[in-house]
């Protein structure tokens, strides 16, 4: 029952040099405010505030952070169902989050998605997807977007890059196959980046993946270039990353990441573990990516005082997200019929924007074709 | 003065999907050889010539993935035409065109929609074995947040198919090999065909036909040797089967208080059910019988041609179905 998941090499982070100590900062708050969040999802989760199903994040907080930091604002990210993290980094308000896994109105998708659904227009965030790898070819095809907007219809060059994020447990869905090959061929800017954590589930990399040790091959077969990074810590996952979204945005060429990462909590709320040993878990546990970029920070002038500081801070904001995904109301019936075609017919009634978006209305020009109700 | 002219099936579909290519430049066609092969059945014969080779895209054999990443551009803001080079082969990209195209816009509350067509030859080709001869429109039609056309003739087929490429939710558009080749007039000026507007094929009093894609034609071959007979057919061709126009199903049968559907999918659950269900409900106190619905038989595509030719909906079966339901057996 052991995994072969290769242990990070280090235990304290990356050097600062060519980072912001500001910089490196804020993105320790960031994966505090994940950390914290999280918990508050288990605990919202025990407590039947949160239904269905339930993926936290903890102990992989510096891959969405250190690779949202890495890109920029305009730059598409699309992500599987262990979503919360990548929301937060790419700069959800929590509150919006939360009031999404709560079923409320005020959620990010009116509480018509959950936990594994977060999509935020404003921050090019393309979803939360609950099917293993089916937003790897999304991904692809964001890129593809991206670019034939730049090049074919701006008449430019290619500016932007997209984030493709899964887990090691969707390389062996054929849409991960078939999305490097599109990818491969069709010269996409698009970084695609396994959250490896070792484990599918309750499956280790070596049980259910051939070459799980070096998960590279794979992008090799398609002639695409990939980079093994520790997931574990932040600064080197930013470095890494921002190399490589330099290196793609030049050259539209793809890249694939190897991202050893783990995850302290198992795939689920109700997940014993039993597949692991308390050991593993325990070695894991020293890479803890808060605990890595702390101690790096400390030769910088950040004290125990001012990280107590930071943990008081995102527990207040995770205590408000909380409060006001519970104020906000439940979902109103009416929006059962809404959402499903942007233009009305029948029992259809439009669609429309979250709150988190300002809730405009965005019935399109185009005329009603059922003035009398008479549509199926 | 708007001329009139006779053209292919496929042309019609071709000449939509360069139009609306050269009106918007966010429409663009991928598939497997739609480009240097001039597509697998001539539909996109010269658009690669017209348009070049970053609008007209030739992908590999790979459907799940093409059609992820068609969606995935059209969540961006592109508004794709995916062809499928039969619909059978779409059962591989069930996750993408199900799960994915027509979900986006609700799971999303709203943030994401697909502007995408996905096209592509429906139903029985000819002798090609059940694999390859799927009728989609049942298993399809079933899921909400997706449109469905299926034209009977050219003309249809491009007004349609220009109405879907402007659509801004994901549409299924069901073409027929049979019928690629069958030609009828098209008017050189532009027009579009609204969805959810049936059309009468043939006025008659006795008895209503609801029809979609290609039994339309076969609907027709019946009632015009049913007219021999003495009996006066109505048949209505569909054009969408969602969203369907009931109004005009409702209509033509309280006028004529019988009700015969022809659907070419299998019957469990199928559009034929669902009409049938809506006149049942709609229309009980007009009928003098139930609905006779006609479908392929329940049972795998088979390649002899004969029991092929047995299996699916064909003028005979209408035929019966309709003398059936007038008690005239």
């Amino acid at each position: 029952m052991t995994s072969t998941h290769n242990a990070p090499a280090t235990t304290t982070g990356s050097e600062l040099p060519a980072v912001a100590t500001e910089l490196a900062r804020s993105w320790l708050r960031r994966m505090l405010l994940i950390r914290e969040f999280e918990n508050r999802c288990a605990q919202a989760y025990q407590d039947r505030k949160i239904g269905g199903f339930c993926h936290v994040y903890n102990g992989q907080e510096a891959v969405a952070v250190g690779c949202t930091a890495a890109v920029g604002a305009a730059d598409p990210i699309v992500t599987a169902y262990r979503d919360h993290g990548h929301a937060l980094a790419r700069g959800m308000d929590p509150r919006h989050c939360m009031a999404e896994m709560f079923g409320r109105v005020g959620g990010c998708a009116k509480g018509k998605g959950g936990s594994m659904h977060m999509f935020d227009r404003a921050n090019n965030l393309f979803g939360g997807h609950g099917i293993v790898g089916a937003q790897i070819p999304l991904g692809v095809g964001l890129a593809f977007g991206t670019k034939y907007e730049d090049e074919v219809i701006n008449g430019g060059k290619s500016s932007r890059v997209t984030l493709a994020f899964l887990g090691d447990g969707a390389l062996n869905q054929g849409s991960f196959h078939e999305a490097m090959n599109l990818a491969g061929l069709f010269d996409l800017p698009v970084i695609v980046i396994c959250e490896n954590n070792g484990y599918s589930m309750g499956t280790a990399i070596s049980r259910g993946t051939t070459m799980g040790h070096d998960i590279s091959a794979k992008a090799l077969a398609y002639g695409i270039e990939s980079a093994v990074i520790d997931g574990m810590d932040v600064i080197g996952v930013y470095g890494a990353m921002k190399q490589i979204a330099d290196s793609v945005r030049a050259s539209c060429r793809p890249a694939f990441v190897d991202m050893r990462t783990y995850r302290f909590k198992g795939h689920s709320m109700s997940d014993p573990r039993k597949y692991r040993t308390r050991e593993e878990e325990e070695r894991f546990e020293k890479e803890d990516p808060i605990g890595r970029l702390k101690s790096s920070l400390e030769a910088h002038g950040v004290n125990d005082d001012d990280f107590k500081a930071m943990q008081r801070e995102v527990r207040a904001q995770v205590r408000d997200a909380v409060a006001w995904a519970e104020r906000s109301p439940v979902t109103p019936s009416a929006e059962l019929y809404r959402d499903v075609f942007i233009e009305r017919w029948g029992p259809y009634t439009g669609s429309s924007q979250p709150e988190m978006l300002g809730g405009s209305e965005t019935v399109a020009d185009f005329t009603a074709i059922d003035p009398e109700g008479d549509l199926l | 003065m708007t001329a009139v002219r006779e053209i292919e099936f496929r042309d019609a579909i071709r000449e939509a999907m360069s139009e609306e290519m050269r009106r918007d430049p966010r429409v663009m066609l991928l598939g497997e050889e739609v480009a240097q092969y001039n597509g697998a059945y001539k539909v996109s014969r010269g658009m690669l010539d017209e348009f070049g080779a970053r609008r007209v895209i030739d992908t590999p054999i790979s459907e799940s993935g093409f059609a992820g990443m068609a969606i995935g551009a059209a969540m961006l803001g592109l508004r794709p035409i995916v062809e499928f080079m039969s619909w059978s082969f779409s059962l591989v990209a069930a996750d993408p065109i199900l799960n994915n195209a027509p979900k986006m816009l609700y799971m999303s509350g709203g943030q994401f929609g697909c502007p995408i067509v996905f096209r592509g030859n429906d139903g029985a080709g000819g002798q090609l074995g059940s694999t390859h001869s799927w009728c989609v429109e049942g298993l399809y039609s079933n899921v909400p947040g997706l449109k469905m056309a299926i034209p009977s003739n050219p003309h249809d087929a491009k007004g349609l198919m220009k109405t879907a490429i402007r659509d801004n939710d994901p549409v299924f558009f069901l073409e027929s090999e049979r019928l690629l080749s069958n030609k009828g007039e098209v008017p050189e000026a532009e027009y579009l065909i609204p969805f959810g507007q049936a059309r009468v094929a043939r006025a008659g009093t006795d008895c209503t036909i609801v029809a979609f894609g290609r039994p339309v034609l076969l609907a027709l071959e019946a009632a015009q040797s049913l007219a021999s007979e003495g009996v006066s057919c109505e048949v209505l061709d569909m054009r969408t089967i969602r969203p369907l126009d009931a109004g005009a199903i409702v209509r033509s049968v309280r006028r004529t208080g019988a009700c015969v559907v022809v659907d070419q999918s299998w019957s469990f659950g199928s559009p034929g059910s669902e009409v049938a269900s809506l006149v049942h409900r709609e229309c009980f106190d007009d009928l003098d019988n139930h609905v006779h619905r006609v479908h392929s038989a329940d049972v795998p595509t088979p390649y002899a041609q004969d029991l092929e030719q047995e299996y699916l909906p064909n003028p005979r079966r209408i035929c019966e179905a309709v003398r059936s339901c007038l008690y005239r057996a």
